[in-house]
Parts: structure tokens; C-alpha cells; sequence
């Protein structure tokens, strides 16, 4: 769909922004530019449409040079968000998101209702619509300008750290949104951002730049954990890509065992008898309760007497990561995960040294099938390609919530 | 003008250097008192604007307003209680500073960082000291900006006082006229620029020993 | 106080007396002169600062010679210049208007120039990235980003204007000017105060048509920045 043949941009200064990149991404696919800053990512985003003018090579767009296009008319055909948003403080929100199709002499009433109904894709309120920039917060700004891209059902959004002037709660609220938007819509999408995690959580392809404008890696968020091309890459995505890499291996297939789990009304003396420093209080379906401490335990009675340490928290087998698994048995006061079952029901538990054992093995198996499924050919999707316990989509949308609250919600 | 008469007569001004020195002296006095006591006004009242938002619109409006009457007929009506003394050209030219200081003086207050502000409390500073010693400091580079436009404005509008006799250099443009010689005019009228030019320089220079941390920002009116 | 009263009274005494409203030194001749002057030298400082504050504020270039030229004309005295020109030129009014032209066209230029200069560069950014053309931003952004900044260059130009054609009645020009300078030399205290009376109202009325103009063609989406000369 866009496709980058030998591009340069070289300044006058001497300068080189985008050195010899040669790129090409799949129609209807997120491609997440990265890299520290400086390296010319934000440059090869502004070549698709035209901002900046390559000073060799070319860029095509469908099988098409965009020189071929006037630069405007090019533009108008192409979704555009920036930073800050860039919203006319001088419009209201729905004149703003009007924006595009009054450009191309829609007429002001079909113009305003394509907006208005841009503004509910967004999650904005209709009372907004009359509203003026200033009167907005940054998170709705962001939503406004999102919405303003699409304004005239662009196939290609070109997206410049749309999400980084917001603060990290707003932010992962906007990039789950966007991901729901995106499986909706089916866009073209090129993502800047400087944020690994980020690029990780959105993209299904990424592109490391490094400084001096060379293309370090282009691959899929697992391949780039997993196999970074070299040092750089390895420094760049972090020392601890290999927990990050847990975010794509599904909860679901990790082994459980029984463990120390009694109902509430068990007897102490039953609980004693487990021998287990720590008990798991659950009720009559089997939803956990909390923890009691063996040596805490009451004389007599049952468990109903004990004081419960509460659970830290639980992961579900059905919907999170093993990332979230590994975290629930880190934060658990007895240092076992909890899992929970669609229904919320005790499947079982495990400490850190099991889960991660079975982890190096999951982890491992994917290497082989992956390697063949995660090179860059036009129009494969990361997610149809890559082999069952690394479903990129349920990871990614779990990944706010889990990720944001990884220090904090155990406590 | 005359026939033959040149534009400048150098030998006049070399005539009349100690009588020039004189009326720029003068024209000095007339044009920058205004600007201190239009900085003695603004200064306490641009912080009780600060302090009490509501209080600044209508002052604001007040003193635009008075900066729109002309100085011409401002004059006419002071020289009813004052005279045809200076201070008749100085009261209305120091209303005159003070639709610019004002401003400057809320701005300038305003551009004070607030971890700044809160620092200083944090640290037990009180609110006088709090406001002398850290917030009038940081504001003075806005603060000089507004002085510079109004003492620039201060000495041109200056010579229009000559109407009612106290002009300053503003002495030898009606003299010009009146002789039909424009020597004089010429001579008055580049001065004044001069002396706008040469204190608008010197209160940048000013700024600068006042405000080693201010440098080269650069704060714009 | 009671001398409060006794002016507003002369001020009365001169408007209702009924020579002030008939023949060449009438009000309504006179300010028909000053109307005249006034907007003729502001209408044409406003095409020349207009179209260069615009040019320079979106190409970004001869921003230095702006900033240089809005300088020097602020310390030019506009008494000086006007009789000056009117003993190099001698007593007709174009080259009168033509020194109103040059000190209006500064304020005017300076803060076009700064109004256009000063846009967010991520709305300007957003708006070329969306397919607008050149003038499109210029028209449809710039511009009307600039407004509050580009009528406050205006209403200082209006004030300046206003003021200087009072000033330029002494060496000889018509307009309201001319009661006070006339009244000055005949020692006609009542033609002076009078005459001061209706130069203050133009400029309540110059100050009040630029609130109510702002008010007009301003977007509440622009909050109200301070508005000084």
C-alpha cells in the first residue's frame, strides 16, 4: 500500500534525516515508526504526504509516486493527526472535524453531519460539538483531531505521537480505543511514537529507526522481543523485552495445579492438615476469598474464624497475558497466582518458578513457526499469521488496564 | 520654505548647541517623569489585578480609553487647573503610560512559574516578602518591556505640549514654523527621535545588569 | 467640583449655541474634515500594512526589517513630522494625509506581522497536512487567528491617526483641531474646551466601534488576550 524505494531526505546543513530507506507496508495494517529521537521517523511519516519532499528515491501510495498528485489534493485523501492535535482555536469542535470535507465542497449541511457522526465514532459526546477547543481536555483535543483525520473516510491515517502530551491513564484509554476503532475501520495506519511499550501495544509491524535516519528492524512486536537484529535494537526495546514478550503469550495454557484450596466452612483443623504455610478461602462456587496464614489459623472452627489476607489480585486463563499471570503470583501474599475461569471460579494456582518454567518452554515452541510468519510481505496481518498462545489483539487490549496497574493494584 | 533655502543650516545648530542642550534637558524631564510616576501607579495597581481578576478588565478599559483621547485636547482640559505649567503635559502623558504598564505588570507577574510561587511559600516566605524579593524580580523583563514602549511614545508625544508652551524640544518645531525655517524642525525632530532611540537603549542595557538570568530571552511588549 | 460644573456648562454653552452647526467652521463641517483625513490616511495604512504584515507573517521573511521599521516609527514625534512637512510642502493636505499614512502603516504592520507570526505552528502544520493550500491557510487559519492582534494594530492606528490630524490644525490643516488651536491664539477658552469636548467624544467613538467590531469578528473560540497599544 505505501512503499518507500530508496528514500533519502538529506538538509542542506548537511544533516541526513532518512538514509536509504526502502519500506513497505501491508494495506489495512498499523505500522508503528520508533526509535530515539532524531532518527528520522518523524521525517519518513511527513513524506507520505508530502510535508517533506524526499531528496532521493520515491514514495508510492497504491502502486502510485504521490508526486504524481498535487500536494494538497494528495493530503486531502489522507488522514493527519499530530502531537498537539493542532485544532483551529477559531473553529468549534464540529466545524473542526468539518474540516476536510468543506475543503473538498461537500457543502456545509452534509459536511456538519459526517462530523457529527465522526464525534460519536470518537466517544465524544454530542454537547461537545458547539464546544471550543480551549473548553476541551487534552484526552478529548486528541479524540477531536483523531476524529478531524477522518474526516472524509481517508484509506490512509498518518498518526505523529498522537498520544504523548497526555497523561499515562488518558493515554492508555485513548490507545484502547484507537485499537477498537482500528479493528473497526481497517485503515492504513502510520504510527509514530518514541514509546516502545507503545509501539509493542498498537502496532503490528514496527520499524526501529536509529539515529542518523537507518532502518534498524522491521518486524512484528514478537519477532523484535524475541530476535532484535542487534545491540542497538536489544538496548532500544529494553532490558526486560523478555517480560514484555509474556504480553503475547496467553494466559490460557499455563499449568495449574489444585493447591491449598478449601471452601469457607472447611474446618481448621482440615486446613492444618494440608500442611501448606497458606490456605485458599473460596465460597460455595468457588470464588477465591482470600488468604489465610496456617499459622495465623484460629484454634478451632473453621475457616469462617480465620482472618483473610486479601487475594493482591487474580488472573483470568480467558482473557489476560501470561505477563499478567507472572505478576498476580509476584504480588500474591502467599506467592501464588491465582487463576480464574470465565465465571470467576478458582481453576487453580501457581507460583513464579512454575509459571515461568512453562513460559521458556511456550515461548520457545513460537520461535520456529513465527520466524516463517512474521516477514514483511504485503497485506499478512500479524494476527492471522501467528500461531495459537500468541494472540496479538486480546493481549493488546488487556494490556492498559494490566500493564497500568502491574505496581499498584497489589497493594 | 523659502527659495533657496537649504534644508539644514548646519551653522544654526553649531549657533544654538548650549540653547539645544537646554530644551533636551527639559524635554528629558517632561517625557520620563511621566514614565516613573506611571510606573509608581501601575506597579501597585497591575498586583491588585493579579491578585483580584475581576479588577482588571474595567482598569484595563479605563486606560485604554484615556490612552484614545488625544493629547492636544487632554491638555486643553487640564490647563484649567493646572496652568500652561508642565505638569498640564505631564499628568496626561503619565495616564497615557498606563495603558501599556498595566498590562506589562499583570503579564509579568503572571509569567512567574508557579512551582516558583508555591517554592517560595514552601520555603516560609511571607507574602510581601514573597511578592518583593521573587515575584517582582522575575517579573521585571515583561515590566521593562511595557517602560520601554512608554517612554519611547513619552518622548515623541512630548513635544505636542508646545500648544500650551511646554513642549521641550517641541520649542523649536513651532519656531521652525513660525520663521518658515526648517532647520529647526529638522533639528528638534531627529533629536527627539534620537533621545526615544538612545533611552530605549539604555533601559535594555539597564535590564540586562538587573537581570543577569534574563538574557538573551528577549521579552517582546 | 463647581469648576467641574462650570466647564461641562461652557462645554454646553458652545455645542447648543446655533453658529456651531452651520458654515465652513460649523461641527459638522469641521468634523466631516477630520472623518475625511482620518479614515482616508487609515484606509490606505491599512491596505500597505496589511498586505506586507500578512506576507511577512506567512513567509516568515523580512521579519528583521519589520521589527526594525515598527521601532524607528514609534520614536518618530508625529508634531514634528507633520509640520515639517507642511513647511517643506507647504499648507495642503495631501502631504499631510500622506505623514498620517506613514505613521498608521507601523502599528498596523507590526502586529499583523506578529498576529500571523504568532499561530500555533500545530494548527498551521494540521492545516497544510490536511490539504489546505497556501491561501487557504492563510485565509482560513492565519488570519483569523490573528484577528484580535491585527484590530488592536488597527485601533492604535485609528487612535494614533485621530489624534495626530487634532495636532496637524496648527500648521494650518482643517478638522476639529482647529477650535482649540484657534481658541488657543484668540484666547477663546470657550472654542477650546468645546472644541476638546468633541475631539474626546470621536475618540470614545473610534475606542467603543473597535470593542464592538472585536466583539463581531472575533471567534469566542479565541480567548480574550489582553489587549494593549
Amino acid at each position: 500500500m505505501i512503499r518507500f524505494d530508496a528514500v533519502s531526505k538529506n538538509y542542506p546543513n548537511g544533516t541526513t534525516a532518512v538514509d536509504g530507506l526502502s519500506l513497505e507496508l501491508a494495506e489495512g495494517g498499523l505500522t508503528v515508526l520508533v526509535g530515539p529521537s532524531g532518527c528520522g521517523k518523524t521525517t519518513t511519516l511527513r513524506m507520505v504526504n508530502r510535508m517533506v519532499e524526499p531528496s532521493a528515491g520515491t514514495v508510492s501510495l497504491g502502486g502510485r509516486d504521490i508526486r504524481e498528485v498535487a500536494a494538497p489534493e494528495l493530503r486531502r485523501g489522507i488522514g493527519y493527526v499530530i502531537q498537539h492535535a493542532g485544532l483551529f482555536p477559531h473553529r468549534t469542535v464540529l466545524d473542526n472535524v468539518a474540516t476536510v470535507p468543506l475543503l473538498l465542497g461537500w457543502g456545509k449541511k452534509k459536511a456538519r453531519s459526517r462530523a457529527a457522526e465522526l464525534l460519536e465514532l470518537v466517544g465524544l459526546p454530542a454537547t461537545m460539538a458547539k464546544r471550543y477547543p480551549y473548553q476541551l481536555s487534552g484526552g478529548q483535543q486528541q479524540r477531536v483531531g483523531v476524529a478531524r483525520a477522518l474526516g472524509a473516510d481517508p484509506p490512509v491515517l498518518l498518526m505523529d505521537e498522537p498520544f504523548s502530551a497526555v497523561d499515562p491513564i488518558v493515554r492508555g484509554e485513548l490507545q484502547a480505543e484507537f485499537l477498537r476503532l482500528q479493528k473497526e475501520l481497517h485503515k492504513t495506519i502510520v504510527f509514530v511514537t518514541h514509546d516502545i511499550d507503545e509501539a509493542i501495544k498498537l502496532g503490528d509491524h514496527i520499524a526501529v529507526f536509529r539515529t542518523g535516519g537507518k532502518l534498524a528492524q522491521f518486524d512484528t512486536p514478537e519477532k523484535l522481543l524475541e530476535h532484535p537484529a542487534d545491540d542497538f535494537v536489544a538496548d532500544f526495546v529494553g532490558q526486560d523485552r523478555g517480560i514484555r514478550r509474556l504480553s503475547f503469550v496467553q494466559a490460557s495454557g499455563l499449568p495449574l495445579r489444585e493447591g491449598p484450596v478449601l471452601p469457607v466452612t472447611a474446618p481448621v483443623a482440615e486446613a492444618r492438615a494440608l500442611g501448606e504455610p497458606w490456605v485458599l478461602a473460596v465460597d460455595a462456587a468457588r470464588r477465591p476469598l482470600g488468604w489465610a496464614a496456617t499459622d495465623d489459623l484460629p484454634s478451632g472452627g473453621t475457616l469462617t474464624d480465620a482472618t483473610l489476607v486479601p487475594l493482591g489480585h487474580t488472573f483470568s486463563l480467558t482473557g489476560d497475558s501470561a505477563r499478567a499471570a507472572l505478576d498476580a503470583a509476584l504480588l500474591s501474599p502467599s506467592r501464588l497466582a491465582v487463576g480464574v475461569d470465565a465465571q470467576g471460579a478458582v481453576a487453580g494456582v501457581a507460583d513464579a518458578y512454575e509459571l515461568s518454567a512453562a513460559m521458556a518452554r511456550a515461548t520457545t515452541l513460537t520461535d520456529v513457526p513465527a520466524d516463517a510468519a512474521t516477514a514483511p510481505e504485503p497485506g499478512a496481518s500479524a494476527a492471522s499469521t501467528t500461531p495459537a498462545g500468541l494472540t496479538k489483539g486480546d493481549a493488546g487490549e488487556s494490556g492498559p488496564e494490566k500493564d497500568g496497574g502491574a505496581g499498584g493494584d497489589g497493594r | 520654505m523659502r527659495d533657496g533655502e537649504p534644508l539644514v543650516r548646519w551653522a544654526w545648530i553649531g549657533d544654538h548647541v548650549d540653547e539645544l542642550a537646554h530644551y533636551t534637558g527639559v524635554h528629558l524631564r517632561l517625557g520620563l517623569l511621566p514614565v516613573l510616576f506611571g510606573l509608581i501607579i501601575s506597579v501597585p495597581l497591575g498586583m491588585l489585578c493579579h491578585r483580584y481578576r475581576w479588577v482588571y478588565p474595567p482598569t484595563l478599559t479605563a486606560a485604554n480609553v484615556l490612552y484614545s483621547i488625544p493629547s492636544l485636547a487632554l491638555f486643553m482640559i487640564f490647563v484649567r487647573y493646572t496652568g500652561l505649567t508642565e505638569r498640564t503635559v505631564m499628568i496626561p502623558l503619565t495616564l497615557y503610560t498606563l495603558s501599556v504598564l498595566i498590562p506589562n505588570v499583570v503579564d509579568g507577574l503572571a509569567s512567574v512559574p508557579d512551582p516558583v510561587r508555591q517554592a517560595a511559600t514552601a520555603m516560609g516566605f511571607s507574602t510581601v516578602r514573597r511578592v518583593v524579593q521573587v515575584e517582582l524580580p522575575i517579573a521585571v523583563p515583561v515590566v521593562v518591556a511595557g517602560v520601554r514602549v512608554a517612554a519611547v511614545s513619552s518622548i515623541s508625544l512630548v513635544a505636542v505640549g508646545q500648544l500650551i508652551g511646554q513642549g521641550g524640544l517641541g520649542y523649536y518645531i513651532t519656531r521652525g514654523l513660525q520663521l518658515d525655517f526648517p532647520t529647526p524642525i529638522i533639528t528638534a525632530t531627529v533629536l527627539i527621535m534620537l533621545l526615544a532611540l538612545a533611552t530605549d537603549a539604555l533601559l535594555v542595557l539597564a535590564q540586562r545588569l538587573l537581570t543577569p538570568w534574563a538574557r538573551g530571552k528577549g521579552a517582546k511588549a | 467640583m463647581n469648576d467641574l460644573v462650570n466647564q461641562i456648562q461652557l462645554v454646553g454653552d458652545w455645542l447648543t449655541s446655533s453658529e456651531q452647526w452651520h458654515g465652513d467652521d460649523g461641527i459638522p463641517h469641521r468634523l466631516a474634515e477630520h472623518l475625511t483625513y482620518s479614515g482616508l490616511s487609515l484606509l490606505c495604512a491599512t491596505v500597505i500594512g496589511l498586505a506586507f504584515g500578512l506576507l511577512v507573517g506567512h513567509t516568515g521573511r523580512g521579519a528583521f526589517a519589520v521589527a526594525t521599521v515598527a521601532n524607528l516609527a514609534r520614536a518618530i514625534p508625529t508634531f514634528g513630522l507633520v509640520v515639517l512637512v507642511v513647511t517643506l510642502a507647504g499648507l495642503s493636505t495631501a502631504p499631510v494625509l500622506v505623514a498620517l499614512v506613514a505613521l498608521a502603516v507601523p502599528p498596523i504592520l507590526i502586529n499583523t506581522f506578529e498576529g500571523v507570526r504568532g499561530v500555533d505552528p500545530d494548527a498551521r502544520d494540521a492545516a497544510k497536512g490536511m490539504g489546505m493550500t497556501g491561501w487557504e491557510v492563510l485565509l482560513k487559519v492565519e488570519v483569523p487567528m490573528a484577528l484580535p492582534l491585527i484590530l488592536l494594530g488597527l485601533r492604535v492606528a485609528a487612535i494614533q491617526v485621530v489624534a495626530t490630524a487634532t495636532v496637524a490644525a496648527y500648521p494650518g490643516l482643517g478638522g476639529l483641531g482647529r477650535y482649540i488651536v484657534d481658541g488657543l491664539s484668540r484666547n477663546d477658552y470657550e472654542l477650546v474646551i468645546g472644541g476638546s469636548a468633541v475631539v474626546v467624544a470621536l475618540a470614545l467613538v473610534v475606542q467603543a466601534a473597535f470593542t464592538a467590531l472585536r466583539r463581531a469578528v472575533v471567534s469566542p473560540g479565541l480567548r480574550p488576550a489582553v489587549t494593549k497599544p
